[in-house]
């Protein structure tokens, strides 16, 4: 199934913060949009996701999504939005409560997502008793949990420490690293982070300050298995990437209280 | 040229002294056994003063010729007839009042469409002295049963509406986000996301407004009622029983404390995952 922004504009009353924003994303394939702050990333992805609507434009799909996918377009949240009074299965299990399934169907299906998050061991904790790292592999659990055909990830590293960080960015390496069929999983990966998004994506969508615009599109070559975050060339690419945003981005900082008021 | 040593392990010195601790003022202990010794310490000077003749006995009994009251009472049944007549009216006006307190703060919390205009009745119902209604709701409703029952419903009503809407209010959106993107129906929402999120507000504004119960109760008792422990402590207050009358109050603290206590194991039990 594939995933399509088509000319999506969006404005909070006489604010405008997206302008005509076009891409697709498919199976197997990663596309990290990064931008000053404000620029309006986390309000594409919930428009892409069908939170919020646009005011031109469209979120489009096409395609048929995984077989028995409960939710084609699954958000990863950066502050996981785990409901507290519920045991990590019992976060996982919400998903798929309501949909019918068969008991034996739930229990596999948690069994899976736990053993491949590694979560296995922690399956009747309560987020309160994880890390932050732990908590967000819940997230990811429990996304995976709804057999998605795209993830939306809005930041889903960013209230990580930094060595949290990078042994979940391998572990999401691994899940959209794929074998490329029609099943595999893509994603849209909002960031600040220039190392994450030249790490994990095919395809780097570059947002100008608000409004937000594609501003350039950089594409990353190369397994991405094999891609380290001390590879020089990637460090050069993120800093390329930070070159292209650095006016931006004080430009933006300026401006983020004016935006922050008007959206309340 | 020789290496300088680091040596980082404290110099002993004639001089040395320890950091002065500043971390322990006002850390939260349980002190049980303070709080059950202060009440035996107030029991037995009271006992004291009624012993040397401080008191009056008249006035104010000892706390033994209280507990002979209270066990006269509970042998010839007479306390077990009052107090039952209390606790169906507190269950019936409780139940009633909180039942529909809990669904109108949720209304009100979930709904704008409900919010302007029951936010505004609230605001101008709730501060209303509750027992100046009784003589109304006995007209409506009679002397009987159903006139205090519906005294203690509509005091207990308020707090537990804007106790639930202030819980309903406060539940986390991004959890709500969080259902919605999973596609979750509203029931779902509400059912699994909002009432347990909304749940230790509501069990706190329980615990106000079963006090509230409580005081309406005995309230509406000793208006106009032949049975019940506000009926009791009234009569007993108009025969100049003041050991009966001490009694009932005695009876009326162990009813609080019943209560609070139950309300308690209830949030121990539903909210383990705090």
């Amino acid at each position: 199934m594939q995933l399509i922004a088509d000319h999506i504009a969006h404005a909070y009353g006489p604010l405008p913060v997206l302008d005509d924003i076009s891409f697709t994303v498919g199976p197997g394939e990663v596309v990290a949009i990064v931008g000053p702050s404000g620029c309006g990333k986390s309000t594409l992805l919930r428009i892409l996701g069908g939170l919020e609507k646009p005011q031109a434009g469209r979120a489009l799909v096409a395609g048929a999504p995984p077989a028995a996918s409960l939710n084609p377009l699954t958000f990863v949240f950066q502050d996981f939005a785990l409901l507290p009074w519920r045991t990590v299965e019992g976060n996982v299990r919400l998903v798929l409560e309501g949909h019918g399934l068969s008991q034996a169907v739930v229990a596999e299906t948690i069994r899976d997502v736990l053993a491949r998050t590694g979560l296995t061991d922690f399956a009747r904790a309560y987020p309160k008793q994880l890390s932050g790292g732990m908590r967000q592999r819940v997230g990811i659990a429990r996304a995976l949990a709804a057999r998605p055909a795209v993830l939306l990830m809005d930041e889903p590293l960013s209230a990580l420490d930094a060595q949290t960080r990078e042994l979940l960015m391998d572990d999401l390496v691994e899940l959209v690293s794929g074998e490329g069929s029609a099943e595999a999983l893509g994603m849209v990966y909002v960031t600040h982070n220039l190392d994450e998004a030249v790490r994990l994506a095919d395809r780097i969508l570059v947002l100008s300050r608000r409004p937000g615009r594609v501003r350039e599109t950089v594409t990353v070559a190369g397994d991405r298995r094999a891609r380290r975050s001390d590879d020089p060339e990637l460090v050069r690419r993120a800093r390329e990437l930070w070159e292209l945003i650095r006016a931006d981005a004080a430009e933006a900082d300026r401006e983020l209280a004016d935006v922050e008021t008007i959206n309340g | 040229m020789a290496d300088v040593a680091h040596d980082l392990r404290p110099a002993a010195t004639a001089d040395n002294r320890p950091v002065t601790f500043r971390g322990g003022l006002f850390l939260p202990r349980t002190h049980r056994l303070v709080g059950f010794a202060a009440l035996v310490a107030l029991i037995l000077l009271w006992q004291a003063a009624s012993s040397f003749g401080w008191m009056s006995p008249v006035l104010a009994p000892s706390p033994g010729e209280v507990i002979d009251a209270l066990k006269r009472m509970a042998l010839s049944g007479e306390l077990a007839t009052h107090l039952s007549a209390s606790l169906v009216r507190l269950a019936g006006g409780f139940a009633i009042g909180g039942t529909a307190g809990i669904a109108f703060g949720m209304a009100i919390g979930l709904s704008s469409l409900v919010r302007s205009p029951g936010a505004t009745l609230v605001a101008a119902l709730f501060p209303i002295p509750k027992i100046a209604l009784l003589p109304l709701f006995i007209l409506w409703f009679g002397i009987g049963e159903s006139s205090k029952v519906a005294t203690i419903a509509f005091g207990t009503f308020f707090p537990m509406v804007i106790a639930t809407y202030g819980a309903v209010d406060n539940v986390d959106r991004s959890l709500v986000r969080m259902g919605r993107s999973f596609g979750l129906s509203s029931f779902a929402i509400i059912s699994k996301i909002i009432l347990p999120g909304a749940l230790p507000g509501i069990l706190s504004g329980m615990r106000i407004a079963s006090s509230i119960g409580i005081v309406l109760l005995i309230a509406a008792e000793m208006i106009g009622a032949n049975e019940g422990v506000g009926a009791m402590v009234l009569a007993a207050g108009n025969l100049m029983q003041s050991d009966r009358l001490l009694a009932g109050v005695v009876v009326l603290s162990l009813l609080g404390l019943t209560v609070a206590g139950v309300i308690g194991a209830v949030e121990k039990r539903l909210l383990a995952w705090r």
